[in-house]
């Protein structure tokens, strides 16, 4: 307690250097958190633009859109037995072409069961005119091909494909995928449609899933595989995004050495400043021990400042970076209002970055702390 | 009765390549209660010899014995305990620390107990402060006091434990000669009504001729030890 006392009372006499100090903190810290949840919500947007919308997880065969017969007993084991699985989806999916009038166009029509499909691909949400198949025969197309072909809704459209089946669909909706390949060659319909056109059974091409965790995605492949003894082909989006993904380690990278120069350059100054305050004190850090201060005693005295400076440093840098972080998100918008870079409050990461700065301040107490340990009073008394 | 402080063959060298002897095979010891002067020139090692009493400093060779403690053996924070509890320390200048009030620099060596301060220990305080004459600055921080109540706050506070062994270094080294004679007076009154034993360093004469014994330094080794 008298470490404590002691240690309080230097900080609030030496009041300009506390303030400086604090303020070095704060700035650091503050930092800190603004660039971490800054990178932590371009990443997070940059996620979901790229495959937040898309299959994270794909069961598939060896064979491009080869069949796969008991597809309803997959996704039964998958529900079953794997965890963090977010939404699943069976489709099936046939590359064909359409022509019309004397037009032909290479297309990818697809068969969902909607109402799962949309959890994946949110047609409904992205369904611009029109409604959604709710009759056989009926499809929606992106918006891409209604402009390149002049489409309008009730339009027939004739698909056939290599092996020379084909039949006709009627074009109930338009939908906007905000991905221009998608919008320009998908053409959507229920699964019966789609496997009525080309004369399939009651089969699918593929199971897509989205995962809880995105970055999960490699390893709950890993375990589908297994389920299956490899009977089928996994894919993920990691492998199938590389530069993705290396560009995402390349922002971590980026922000975690932002983060650790600037907690180094905040352990620098409290070291220093605190250095400093050990030469002033060491008359009086003298004095208490020829009293009786033993030296775990006068050690404690500089840890306890950075102890308090870091939890004063800390609340301050805190409150400072979520301020910042809010008028970003309030000043920084796209011309539509809406904010450049979507940032969420994560607590964890602001929670961490208090509990560095009071380490950092603390550790960075330890020189000051042990010479002032080491200080031998008659150095004190012999010289003045 | 037993000698408070026994010091035997000290010997004290500074310096490790080019070696400077300062005290050269001193015995003493000192009575319980009893109010002593060192006297000597500067460099006759007056205060070596004090600190070394003191446990400030070690002896390069021999034995001092604090209450029959040999405190040559004992663990530094054996010895920060040691001079906590039995030991009461007065230097030329104050060492008063600015951050604290007068009260809370007597209350210092209670405090570094880590006890907390009782209403008793308060009262204490509150009498010592009175005995030296400094109850009216006793909220003001160090720095806000005259230099003779800034070394009278150091005589209370080196009073505050009741050590049974007070060491001054020319205590008065900073006065002038009124204020001189006032604290020598309170030093002596305190000697009586404590029963506490001085050892004090001083340069003037008039002073020595004052106490009970007098021991004069004159090169590292006892010239005089006059006992009145």
């Amino acid at each position: 307690m008298f470490s404590l006392k002691t240690a309080w009372r230097f900080l609030r006499s030496g009041k300009g250097q506390t303030i400086l100090i604090l303020a070095g903190i704060a700035i650091g810290i503050s930092v800190q958190v603004f660039i971490g949840l800054l990178i932590q919500g371009l990443q997070t947007t940059l996620i979901d633009t790229t495959i937040g919308s898309n299959s994270q997880v794909t069961v598939g065969t060896e064979e491009n859109y080869g069949e796969i017969e008991d597809w309803e007993n997959i996704v039964h084991r998958i529900n079953q037995n794997v965890d963090g699985i977010r939404f699943i989806s069976p489709t099936l999916t046939l590359p064909s072409f359409i022509s019309i009038d004397d037009e032909t166009e290479s297309t990818l029509f697809r068969g969902f069961d909607l109402e799962r499909g949309s959890e994946i691909y949110k047609f409904d949400q992205n369904l611009v005119e029109g409604s959604l198949p709710e009759e056989k025969g009926e499809v929606i197309v992106g918006i891409g091909m209604r402009d390149n072909l002049g489409l309008i809704l009730g339009d027939s459209l004739n698909l056939f494909n290599f092996q020379g089946q084909s039949g006709d669909v009627t074009v109930v909706g338009f939908v906007d995928f905000k991905i221009t390949m998608l919008n320009d060659s998908w053409i959507i319909s229920n699964l019966p449609t789609a496997q009525e056109v080309f004369d399939r059974n009651d089969t699918v091409t593929a199971i897509e899933i989205q995962v809880e965790r995105v970055f999960d995605a490699d390893l709950i492949g890993e375990e589908i595989d297994l389920l299956f003894g490899g009977n089928y082909v996994v894919t993920n989006w990691k492998e199938e995004n590389q530069e993705l993904l290396s560009g995402l380690r390349g922002q971590d990278i980026s922000s975690i050495m932002i983060q650790v120069f600037v907690v180094i350059a905040v352990v620098l100054g409290i070291a220093s400043v605190l250095a400093i305050s050990v030469i002033q004190r060491s008359k009086q850090i003298g004095i208490l021990k020829a009293m009786g201060v033993n030296d775990g005693m006068a050690r404690n005295i500089f840890l306890y400042q950075g102890l308090i400076l870091g939890l004063l440093g800390g609340i301050l840098g805190v409150s400072l970076g979520l301020t910042i972080t809010y008028l970003f998100t309030l000043f920084a918008t796209n011309p539509d209002g809406s904010p450049v870079v979507a940032i969420s409050m994560n607590y964890q990461f602001v929670i961490l970055s208090f509990v560095i700065a009071v380490v950092a301040s603390t550790s960075a107490a330890l020189i000051p702390a042990r010479r002032s340990s080491r200080l031998e009073p008659i150095e004190v008394i012999r010289n003045g | 009765m037993d000698k408070i402080l026994t010091l035997k063959n000290i010997n004290k060298v500074y310096g490790t390549k080019i070696k400077t002897q300062v005290l050269f095979d001193l015995n003493l010891s000192f009575e319980p209660g009893s109010f002593n002067s060192i006297i000597g020139q500067s460099g006759s090692g007056k205060s070596t010899l004090l600190n070394i009493m003191g446990t400030l400093d070690r002896p390069t060779e021999g034995i001092v014995e604090i209450m029959g403690k040999n405190t040559v053996e004992m663990s530094k924070r054996d010895l920060a305990e040691l001079r906590n509890k039995s030991l009461g320390f007065v230097f030329q200048f104050h060492y008063l620390l600015p951050e604290f009030t007068a009260m809370e620099n007597i209350l210092l060596p209670v405090m570094m107990q880590n006890k907390g301060v009782s209403q008793e220990v308060k009262k204490r305080a509150e009498e010592l402060m009175e005995i030296v004459g400094i109850e009216k600055v006793k909220n003001n921080k160090a720095n806000d006091m005259s230099g003779g109540q800034q070394q009278r706050t150091a005589i209370a506070r080196a009073l505050m434990n009741r050590p049974k062994l007070i060491l001054a270094d020319e205590p008065t080294g900073n006065l002038d000669s009124e204020a001189t004679d006032n604290i020598y007076q309170l030093l002596k009154e305190i000697n009586e009504k404590y029963r506490s034993t001085f050892i004090v360093i001083t340069h003037d004469k008039k002073i020595a001729e004052r106490t009970d014994r007098v021991i004069e330094l004159r090169d590292g080794k006892i010239h005089l030890d006059l006992l009145r």
